[in-house]
This record gives C-alpha cells, structure tokens and sequence, in this order.
C-alpha cells in the first residue's frame, strides 16, 4: 500500500500544476483578446478620433464624433442643433425590441408549456420543428416574410381575395414590418430556454396550488411564473440584445426609411463617411445594453428576495 | 349513537380509458367518513385508495356516484373550491417560497385579513415545532421537517377534510414512527376529520379511529382496527391485515370437523364447508397427550426475538403457524419434529368468506 502521507517534492509539485491551472484556459483568452478586446480597443480609439473626407480617421484627438451623436452643426447658423434623427433612431430600436421580447415571450411560452407536456417523443419533433428555422440563412428568412407581408404579397392578396378588406394593408416598410420580422426571427431563442425552464418545473405543483384554493390565473402568477423565471430571463436577454443591434430585419423590412441603431452605425461607415461617429454610436448601443441588462437582472433579483 | 358524516361517497365509479380497454379503479364504492375521525384507506398499491382520494380532493371527477361534503354535492366542484386540503405524497412544497410563505399560501389565497394570515402562520409553524425554520427555503430541510411544513400548510386554511396521500412513505422507519404519532396528536388536536391513505397495514392499525380496506377497486370491509383484525369479513382482508392461518372444515351445528378430523367447538347458525381463519398468537401449544388437543408436529422453527413462530403440520399436511412468546432464555424448549398439541384460545376461530 502506497503511504498516505506526500513527500514535500509531491506536495510541491501539486501546488505548481495547481497554479500553472490557468494556462490551460491560454486558447480561450487569446481568442478573446484577438477577436473580442482587440477590436472593441480599436473602436473606442477611433471615436475620439478626427474623421477624414474619404471614409478614414485623421490621428488628432476630437470628441466630434461623440457630440454628433446628440448634436448637428446647422450649416447655415453654425450652431449647435439636437440631433432629432438620431434620437427617433434609438427609441425606435429600444420601443420595437421591447415589443419584440415582450411579443416573443407571450408567444413563446404557450409554445414552450405544450412542448414540455408532451410526451417525450412528440417533445423531440416539436423541439426540431422549431430549430428548423435555423438551418435558412436570415436573408432568405426575412426575404420570405417581405414576401408574405408587402402590397401585392401573400397576405393581402389572401385577405381580398376571401374580402375582409378592399385595399392591401400598407405594412412593409414600417415600423410594424419591423416588428414581425424581428419576432418571427427571434421566437426560438424565447422559446428554447422557456422550454428548459418549464421542463424541470414539477407539474405536481400545480395540482398543490388548486387544492390551496387558488385559481389558474393565480397559479400561473404565484407558482410557474416566479419558478420558470430563469428561463423568461435566459428569454429575454437572448432577445432583446440582438433586437437592439439588428441590421438584416430592419433593412429589408424596414426599407432603408425606417432605421434602427445597427443600420445608423453602417451608414455612418459606408455612405456616410464618418468613422468616429460610427464608433461613437457602437459604444453607445453597446452601453444601452449593458445598462439594460443590470437594471433587468437588479429588478429581477429583488423581486426572488421578496418572493 | 348517530355520526354527522364529513365525507360521504354513494356507488362512486371511476373508469380510466374508453370501451373494451377501459380499467375500473374504483367500482361501486360506498363509504361514509364521520367528522372528525381519523380514517383510514389501506390497500395494496393499483387498488383504488389513491384514486378516491384524488375524487375527494378533486383533481379527478367520477364517471358515476356522488360525492358528499357535509351534506352537500360536491361532486363536480373544482378543487380550489373545496374546503378540503391535501398533503401529498411528494410534498410537492413550493420550492421559491420559503416555509412561512408556503405555510400562508392557502390562506392567501383565501384573501384572509394579513394581520389573521400571520398568527395563522405563526400558530401553525408552533404546531408543527418549525418555528425556527420559518424564513428558510423549504430545500434546506431535512425530509421529516419537509413533511411538517406540507402538514402545516395543509392545515392552515383549517379545512373541513385533510387527505393524506401515503405521506410517510418517503421516511425512514424510526422518523416514520415518530410521525405516526404526530399526525394523530395534530389530528386530536385540530379536531379535523383526517382521510389517510397507506398500504401499510401497521400505520393503519396504529393511528386510524376507523379503517377501510380496499382491493381491486372495491371496498372490502370497513371497521375499527380491532374489528378488522378480529373478524375480517373475507380471506382478502384476514391475509392482507396481520398474519393468519386459515383452515377448511364442515360446520355442524355447535362445533366444527376440521380437514384433519379434528373436532372443535364452535358456535354458528352455519351449516356445511366453510374456511375458518386464526391469528398465530391465538394458538396454544400443549404436551401431544392433553385431552382435547388436535395433534400437530413442529415442522420448522423461526426466530424473531420478541416471539418465536412455530410451523406446525396437522394430521392431513394441513399448515398453521403459530407465534409463542420467546422466554427468557431464548429458547422456547420446542424442537423441529417434536409432537405437540394445539388448541385454539376461546373465541378467537372465526369465519370468513371468499
């Protein structure tokens, strides 16, 4: 039988891999640091940058591109003016990916409680047919539904040709447009974490809280909305942060008239020549979000610590 | 005397599945429940108990018969809308509440007064010494301290009928025992009429005021434990409560002739075959000589520490056994082959149906 005790130089030995434990993760930070800091460095740098007349930076440092965010020079007065378009641009990016998450949940969790109630083999189907969306590029995706929703297309032509209205809706290219687009697309990320949530929930609980006089409505609220919370969270955040970013739904749905804040920033890269304002702005979608998330994550923790 | 009944159950019928396939849980079930009373459903498991208890409480509705709550039909009503609470057999405790809010929840919904909500609580937490507890999570308890909080809980809204659906089977033996007694002091205690399901015929005989034995989806008889024990109705109860031995003879008016030959006086209006059932501590062992005595040999000895059981062999190969309390020693003095007389104890032979 080998002895119990450790020799020192074992013992050492030990402690040394223990310490040197973290080079194992060497591949992931130099991943991160390549693909994630380096560039996010190199966009902060350029929005305290000058911005050149062909698209570049001039290396003086200037604060232009931040003010422009908020502010337009008036090329007659030379005065300052509040940059209005910009301002409709954010609180429609934070309004529809709002709607969106709000649109997916209610959707979504309906969705998710009937896969979780089936039986195991029904649960598999479900839970493929909705990954199958998946497996189309976005494009052609979000193609399809300009198809489905503009004048002449799918819907209208179907809702006056059986005469519930005379005129096609006018629905592509607004912000409604928008909106579908984005909840149709992001519906299975709501609904994935939804389903893992309400899949380990313990449906003898139910039966618990109608035998302790409540009604469904109050089971609903009291018993598998605060257990299922992980997983509307999960929801959530899964989301509302593409929304807030997204560039392909809004450009083609949204038809170039009705921006969001990821069409902003590659306008002011591509036509509009403004490198620095369009780092500005990325930081600043990037900040919207991280504020966002504190303040969910926050308010979702003091309502667990008050039950 | 005359019972006020809490539960009243008229040829309730509950058929699972459609047509040629579907299985009878429960076929043609009668019983009235008294208030206040501490009763009993024991059965083996597939026999029905659970499935009454659940048309009690409401989570399933009968496919014929009527249900009674005080007098009144509550056949049909939905179960948050029954004065009736139940503790499960998985607890299942709210695991995002802590044990003081699981404990209020019923009352909560109740839309109870807060200021009652909290004494309410505060006594039942006192009832069920958790008081200490009160603020943690109901998974940092102990499976006994879990079992205490589903009772509380249950027992907060001060329903008019507590269901029990096997709730000590998840503890082990010596904290199960100690719970068998907690449950009848809180039943003493609250005075609420307790319906307790078990397959487990000792908790049945140590807690229940009246008992009702199940199988195969029907009532087979319904009795004190005493009654039971003593004069089961058929050979299904006499085997499934305690152990027995039953015995083929032919009644005779006065006295009955055992398959052996053996003659015993036994008073029944009775005439003709008849199976005769007694408990093993009921039979006497005595020298193979005393006058009287059906001759028997011991054909195999088991011991249990508080008692011996004695296999013993009739005249035709007929099997009894009986239970002899161990002396002293240890040793009983009998031994594997010995010739012995038995006699039975005065009134304990008694007979049963099929």
């Amino acid at each position: 039988m080998p002895p119990l005790q450790m020799s020192p130089a074992e013992d050492a030995q030990i402690k040394q891999s223990a310490r040197n434990g973290w080079l194992l993760s060497a591949p992931a930070l130099f991943v991160l640091a390549i693909a994630a800091v380096g560039p996010l460095l190199i966009i902060l740098i350029y929005s305290f940058l000058e911005g050149g007349t062909h698209g570049n930076v001039v290396w003086n440092f200037s604060t232009e591109g931040w003010q422009s965010i908020l502010w337009t020079k008036d090329i007659f007065t030379d005065s300052f003016v509040l940059a209005d378009a910009h301002l409709s641009i954010f609180w429609r990016s934070v309004k529809l990916s709002l709607l969106t998450t709000i649109i997916t949940f209610l959707v979504g969790f309906p969705t998710a409680w009937f896969i979780a109630t089936r039986p195991p083999k029904a649960r598999a189907l479900w839970l493929f047919l909705i990954t199958i969306p998946f497996w189309t590029n976005l494009l052609i995706r979000t193609y399809a539904i300009n198809e489905v929703i503009r004048a002449e297309g799918v819907m209208n032509t179907f809702l006056i040709w059986i005469g519930v209205i005379s005129e096609p809706l006018k629905l592509i290219y607004t912000d409604t447009a928008i909106f579908i687009g984005m909840a149709y697309v992001y519906l299975p990320l709501m609904v994935l974490p939804l389903f893992a949530a309400i899949d380990r929930f313990d449906m003898r609980l139910l039966e618990a809280g109608y035998d302790l006089y409540a009604s469904r409505w109050l089971i609903l609220r009291r018993i598998i909305l605060p257990i299922t919370k992980p997983g509307i969270i999960a929801g959530s955040i899964l989301v509302f942060v593409p929304s807030l970013g997204a560039y392909v739904t809004p450009r083609v749905l949204g038809g170039g008239k009705q921006m969001m804040i990821g069409n902003l920033i590659e306008l002011q890269f591509g036509q509009g020549k403004n490198w620095p304002l369009g780092a500005a702005l990325s930081l600043t979608l990037l900040l919207i979000v991280t504020l966002a998330l504190l303040y969910y994550v926050k308010v979702a923790n003091t309502e667990k610590a008050h039950g | 005397m005359t019972h006020k009944n809490a539960i009243e159950a008229k040829n309730v019928v509950k058929a699972f599945g459609q047509g040629d396939t579907a299985v009878r849980a429960l076929d043609d079930v009668s019983v009235e429940i008294r208030e206040g009373e501490f009763f009993t459903l024991l059965g083996p498991s597939g026999c029905g108990k659970t499935t009454l208890l659940r048309l009690i409480a409401g989570f399933e509705m009968p496919t014929d018969g009527v249900i009674l709550l005080d007098g009144q039909d509550i056949t049909y009503l939905p179960p948050n809308k029954r004065p009736v609470n139940t503790v499960f057999q998985s607890y299942a405790l709210f695991p995002h509440l802590t044990v003081a809010q699981n404990i209020s929840f019923g009352l909560e919904m109740l839309g109870k007064p807060s200021a009652e909500i909290k004494s309410r609580t505060a006594q039942m937490l006192a009832l069920v010494k958790l008081e200490a507890m009160a603020n943690r999570k109901t998974s940092q308890l102990s499976g006994g301290q879990q079992q205490r909080v589903a009772l509380a809980r249950a027992l907060a809204p001060e329903p008019k009928v507590l269901l029990l659906d096997e709730p000590l089977s998840a503890l082990d033996l010596k904290l199960r025992q100690a719970m068998q007694i907690e449950l009848k002091r809180l039943q003493v205690e609250t005075g609420i009429t307790f319906v307790f399901v078990t397959h487990d015929q000792e908790e049945a005989l140590t807690m229940s005021d009246r008992i009702g034995v199940m199988s195969n989806g029907k009532l087979q008889q319904v009795g004190t434990a005493k009654e039971i024990y003593t004069r089961p109705r058929n050979r299904f109860v006499a085997s499934f409560i305690g152990e027995t031995n039953f015995l083929s003879a032919t009644a005779e008016g006065g006295k009955v002739r055992l398959a052996s030959g053996d003659v015993v006086d036994f008073e029944t209006a009775i005439k003709g075959d008849v199976t005769l059932t007694i408990r093993p501590e009921q039979l006497r062992l005595g020298a193979a000589s005393e006058a009287g005595a059906i001759a028997a040999t011991i054909s195999n000895l088991v011991y249990f520490g508080t008692d011996t059981h004695v296999h013993l062999e009739l005249a035709d190969r007929t099997e009894l056994v009986a239970r002899v309390q161990s002396p002293a020693t240890g040793d009983a003095g009998l031994e594997k082959g010995a010739k012995v007389g038995v006699r039975f104890a005065p009134g304990a032979l008694a007979i049963v149906g099929d």
